[in-house]
């Protein structure tokens, strides 16, 4: 086994963690944005969606300690290689330009990263861990969004990860290997789009509640 | 047509590893346009030895952007801010009359700085030991077509042995990491029939070496590709992660 651990702490293990992870939260925000888009289609049919939801029990479940265990996984590996790479330069040097690999994005991975994971906190605390016995899932999200400071902090947060989802997206499979020069300039763009609809889809949300119900 | 510009250089000296080290300005006056910073260096050098002060130790050899000996960080570009440009091959008519140039050496906890400009690179070579080579018997020079090589095979492994292991990679790259010299030289040798029968343990081994050296994680910002003075493509980056990953989950390599 040690080879295995050997492995997935190295340096390019650790990648692979955090791509094989980011990847399925990819997934996870594509699922989370499709059931979200019930919310235009009026309260009932959002407050249907999230008890179809609900009714898959155990499966559900097991959806989430998944999400949990990857996000713990994504977390402390991401920190860890955060921490290594300040290290690897005690001394930066007086002037750094960049020339034109590096975007806002990929210099700001770790730090909307941590953003995110406050984010991610508040979110299930809002509306995950609540007492939902006496009213819906749409009455205390649009009770919610009354509050327009909350509707600041939701937005601003979807443009964040719109920003993490556009370089994490094409990193991920850089990471795993998939650099092919056919495919290439498709993943770019593909991350491009997915951080767009990622943050636009999110996004648009909490300012239609606020707004129209 | 010769023309001559006036210069202001803020150079890092440092007189020694583990010593503080500061900027100090220097004026640069009627620099020829045709020579290239080192010459320019060579020209300030001999006017502070003349003053008897200590002169600017930077790393050259060739001087015709073969060797990978030279490099520094000027004005916050490794080798400068030309395109596939090594600092040797870095000429002043890059710059105007009148510019400031601030020339730094390369920053990573990797590479020690011996002195000034001068830093201590041998951690690429500790990767090299690790697994950057074949291992055949000595003798006479196999014949040229002996092991048939397909032709992308072989462009594509010279586009990565372009690699001259000057550092720049590690220089760029906001994490100091030495992926880039370490994808080109796995890829170099994963690419050939010759390389083959080692790649998993060179996989591993050089991998395993680069991390314990010190060096930073690639987190895909592409800087490394974009200042390579060989203009070598992260396609390397992602081989290296592919060999590395095949030769730890299916082969029977540690
Ligand atoms: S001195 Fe040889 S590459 Fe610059």
């Amino acid at each position: 086994m040690s080879w295995l651990i050997q492995t997935l702490w190295s340096s390019i293990g650790k990648k692979l963690m955090m791509a094989v992870t980011g990847l399925c939260f990819c997934i996870f925000l594509v699922g989370h944005l499709a059931g979200n888009l019930t919310i235009y289609a009026g309260k009932d049919a959002f407050d249907a969606y999230a008890e179809g939801l609900h009714a898959l029990g155990p499966l559900l479940t097991l959806i989430e300690l998944g999400l949990l265990i990857f996000a713990i996984i994504h977390i402390t590996t991401g920190l860890t290689l955060f921490y290594q790479n300040l290290r690897a330069r005690p001394t930066r040097n007086k002037v750094t330009k960049r020339g034109g690999g590096r975007t806002i994005a990929s210099a700001t991975m770790p730090y909307t990263g941590i953003i995110l994971l406050m984010f991610v906190v508040m979110h299930l605390i809002n509306f995950s861990f609540v007492d939902k016995s006496e009213t819906t899932i749409a009455q205390i999200v649009s009770q919610k969004f009354e509050n327009p400071i909350y509707v600041l902090i939701y937005v601003a947060a979807m443009i964040i990860v719109a920003f993490h989802v556009r370089h994490g997206f094409w990193s991920a499979f850089q990471t795993l290997g998939a650099n092919h020069p056919k495919y290439m300039t498709t993943l770019m763009a593909l991350s491009i789009i997915l951080g767009l609809v990622v943050g636009f889809g999110f996004g648009m949300l909490p300012l239609y509640i606020s707004l129209f119900s | 047509m010769n023309k001559f510009i006036s210069l202001t250089l803020r150079i890092w000296r440092q007189k020694r590893p583990n010593e503080k080290g500061q900027f100090e300005t220097y004026p640069a006056k009627d620099i020829s346009t045709d020579i290239s910073i080192l010459e320019m260096l060579d020209v300030i050098n001999e006017q502070l030895t003349l003053e008897g002060k200590d002169p600017i130790a930077f790393d050259h050899d060739c001087r015709e952007g073969i060797c990978g000996m030279c490099g520094a960080v000027v004005n916050g570009h490794p080798h400068g801010s030309e395109k596939g440009t090594t600092l040797c091959q870095l000429h002043m008519r890059h710059f105007s009359d009148g510019d400031t140039i601030v020339i730094e050496p390369w920053r990573s906890r990797a590479f020690p700085i011996i002195k000034d400009l001068a830093v201590d690179r041998s951690a690429l070579d500790r990767i090299i030991q690790a697994g950057g080579y074949i291992s055949v018997n000595t003798g006479g020079a196999p014949d040229a077509n002996a092991i048939p090589i397909a032709q992308e095979a072989a462009d594509k492994a010279m586009d990565a042995a372009a690699c001259i292991g000057c550092g720049a990679c590690v220089a760029a790259c906001p994490n100091a990491s030495a992926m880039l010299f370490s994808g080109a030289k796995i890829s170099h040798l994963a690419l050939l029939p010759q390389g083959k029968p080692e790649a998993a343990k060179r996989a591993i081994h050089m991998l395993m070496a680069m991390d314990a050296l010190g060096f930073g994680n690639c987190s895909n910002e592409r800087e490394c590709e974009v200042q390579c003075p060989k203009e070598i493509s992260i396609v390397n980056i992602a081989r290296m992660n592919r060999e590395f990953l095949k030769a730890s989950f299916f082969s029977s390599e540690k």
